[in-house]
């Protein structure tokens, strides 16, 4: 094995202009497998590009992204996420005509080997209904198996869609503020269900409680204006004088604009 | 487990539909026997095929198309060169195989057009297929060689051996191929909706963006489920063709697509079946109504208008909304409105109707003497009189409509806030 290959996604002097301003300016950051690493940062700071970049939503204006030792760069959201890596989004992302039991059943089709086929029933996919209820018990919806998912609360749109970004099996799981808008109780069950259900997965995750970082993370990676300014273990980053001072500088120059 | 539980009842109701689907379909001739009977239910069959191909991409795929007239135009003249082929010799297939020529004419010319507009979804995607429907038409005129100028292409289907009698000369014949392929295609494209592609191609409908990040290519979805559409379609021209065995360029035309997109919608769109009933109006409206007065495309248009204004689910979730109602036992308590709204509807249709048919009477044929019978009542178009009479029914009309709409959404109102409290207890439990 190569040095590059033990590491599940790496990110190599990555850069992100949107017309003259670059929002992500020369990002390096190497992830283990199995490491859960929280992302932090000031808002606008670039960590949702960041994952936008990484899961192909966005194109990088240079440098290199490495999924399992493979570029990704310039590949579409779905190469990627045939490639291993799955994500969900800040904002609730499902498809809300549909029930969560077909919510969770489209995330694992592809990854089951259906494709497109049009020429076997849903119905008859043993393997693809028993993972989609097996994800179905894991974000704990099971009593909600025929509800539209535009029915749903809003703390279960969050499960389902943690349910939906895990559901093709991905090894590399993505984030983004999977905990925004919820309660301080609803955030703390929250936690231990994503901890569960990415068990032995390489997680990165967007996050702004810090109470929730520094239980999640074994490593923490800290976003402040495009640059990745330390990544390191919570304890490390904690103790970390350059990060006290960016970090918590911004962070009130943050509250001063209105508090975003 | 439950879902294995639910799933055996609901597959002998559905055995019992499609029975009776396929009853339906052998019975109606013997019931309407008339010519016209005939007429209108092949043409029905023909536009259930049509409807359901185009609700493939409307109701299942969010695909608002313009131009679905294309596919089954196109199918229907590779169907008319086809049938004449089969007549010269040249092509060596039954004439019941002619539809699927068109089937196969418009599933290639998807594959061809597809390629363009399905790379695109939303009013892009609409604008393309209007785009790609006028470029068909003006290529209708262009090629007189292929599409028969003004005069389109005529064939004959009573052509070849007779099959254990089959000649295709009696309509009751044409008919009953057309019944077959109606039940097969109706089958096959509900039997789609239960596939992977079918169901992502829902979830494309939803949300498009976040299919791309579950492994699939929203365009590959949409452009596979469009060639099949376009398949249907052409199957639908191809019957067209050998039921009216004359095919010209109107069938390609812009008013061919608008008229599936609008009984489509009408039927309901939200719903498999939705677009059956829209095909079933569709036939009647433009076969029947048209013959009853000159002014149905502007009663159509009325109708189409509120529909999209107070039922935007169209016929289907009308009549869904009303099993869920009565599932609950609570249709008996509506009677009494649904009676109110009809007879007061109906009053202010009379008096609006009265005005139109006056109207088109002085504008169109007034050379024909002043007097129209309507209703049993002849009227005078150029005495004020009876149009202050027609006016004041219909405002009286709508007076009284709009009493009994308030009393009855009243009730609809309670009827669904009681079917929800009783759900949820359902819910609870």
């Amino acid at each position: 094995m190569t040095a590059t290959d033990s590491f599940a996604l790496e990110l190599k002097d990555l850069r992100k202009s949107f017309g003259k301003t670059e929002i992500i300016r020369g990002v390096n950051l190497a992830v283990r497998h199995g490491e859960r690493v929280a992302i932090i940062g000031p808002n606008g700071a670039g960590k949702s590009t960041l994952f936008n970049l990484i899961s192909g939503r966005f194109g990088a204006s240079s440098g290199d992204i490495l999924l399992n030792g493979t570029p990704i760069n310039g590949k579409k959201p779905y190469e990627i996420n045939r490639l291993g890596l799955s994500r969900s989004f800040q904002i609730t992302n499902i498809f809300p005509k549909l029930s969560v039991f077909e919510n969770l059943r489209c995330s694992v089709l592809w990854s089951l080997g259906y494709k497109y086929t049009f020429f076997r029933f849903l119905a008859s996919l043993d393997d693809a209904n028993a993972r989609a209820n097996e994800l179905l018990q894991m974000i704990q919806l099971d009593k909600k198996h025929d509800v539209l998912a535009m029915n749903l609360t809003y703390a279960e749109q969050r499960a389902l869609e943690i349910g939906i970004t895990i559901g093709g099996g991905a090894n590399v799981i993505l984030l983004d503020e999977p905990t925004a808008g919820m309660s301080k109780s609803e955030t703390t069950r929250f936690i231990s269900l994503i901890k569960q259900v990415t068990e032995g997965k390489t997680l990165l995750t967007v996050e702004h409680d810090m109470g929730v970082v520094f239980g999640l993370a074994d490593k923490i990676a800290v976003v402040v204006y495009g640059e990745v300014i330390a990544f390191d273990t919570p304890d490390a980053v904690r103790a970390n004088p350059r990060v006290q001072e960016a970090y918590l500088g911004s962070a009130v120059a943050d509250a001063q604009a209105g508090g975003h | 487990m439950s879902t294995q539980k639910k799933s055996k009842p609901v597959n002998v109701g559905r055995w019992v539909t499609w029975g009776l689907f396929a009853l339906v379909l052998a019975v109606a001739p013997l019931v309407f026997t008339s010519g016209l009977g005939m007429t209108v239910l092949s043409q029905m069959g023909i536009a259930i095929i049509a409807c359901l191909s185009y609700n493939m991409l409307l109701g299942q795929g969010g695909m608002l198309s313009f131009g679905h007239a294309v596919y089954t135009g196109l199918g229907s003249f590779l169907a008319i060169h086809a049938l004449n082929s089969v007549a010269s010799g040249a092509l060596p297939i039954p004439v019941s195989a002619v539809p699927l020529v068109g089937g196969v004419a418009g599933m290639g010319f998807a594959v061809l057009f597809g390629y363009v507009t399905t790379r695109k979804a939303g009013t892009t995607f609409a604008m393309i297929t209007l785009g790609m429907g006028e470029l068909v038409f003006a290529m209708s005129l262009m090629i007189p060689e292929f599409f028969g100028g003004e005069g389109g292409v005529s064939g004959n289907r009573v052509i070849g051996s007779a099959f254990m009698g089959i000649t295709y000369g009696p309509a009751i014949q044409v008919y009953y191929l057309i019944a077959v392929y109606t039940f097969i295609s109706v089958v096959a494209m509900f039997a789609f909706t239960r596939t992977p592609l079918g169901r992502m191609l829902n979830a494309v409908r939803d949300n498009p963006e976040r299919v791309e990040f579950v492994g699939y290519n929203t365009q590959r979805i949409r452009y596979t489920a469009f060639i099949i559409a376009g398949f249907f379609a052409g199957i639908s021209g191809g019957l067209g063709a050998l039921n009216f065995e004359i095919v010209t360029a109107e069938v390609v035309h812009a008013a061919r697509s608008g008229a599936y997109l609008l009984f489509t919608f009408l039927g309901g769109a939200t719903f498999f079946f939705g677009p059956i009933i829209g095909a079933v109006l569709m036939v009647l409206a433009f076969v029947l109504f048209s013959e009853f007065t000159k002014a149905w495309l502007l009663y159509l248009g009325l109708i189409f208008l509120f529909m999209v204004m107070y039922a935007p689910g169209g016929i289907a979730s009308l009549i869904m909304m009303n099993l869920r109602v009565a599932a609950f036992g609570k249709l008996r308590q509506l009677w009494v409105s649904y009676l109110a709204l009809a007879v007061t509807g109906l009053i202010a249709l009379a008096g609006a109707a009265a005005m139109v048919e006056m109207t088109y009477h002085l504008q169109l044929s007034s050379s024909q003497g002043s007097e129209i019978v309507f209703m049993g009542v002849t009227l005078n178009t150029t005495g004020l009189d009876h149009w202050v009479a027609a006016a004041l029914i219909m405002s009286i009309g709508l007076g009284l409509f709009e009493v009994a709409r308030r009393r009855f959404a009243r009730e609809w109102e309670e009827i669904q806030a009681f079917i929800e409290k009783k759900m949820n207890k359902e819910d609870a439990q």
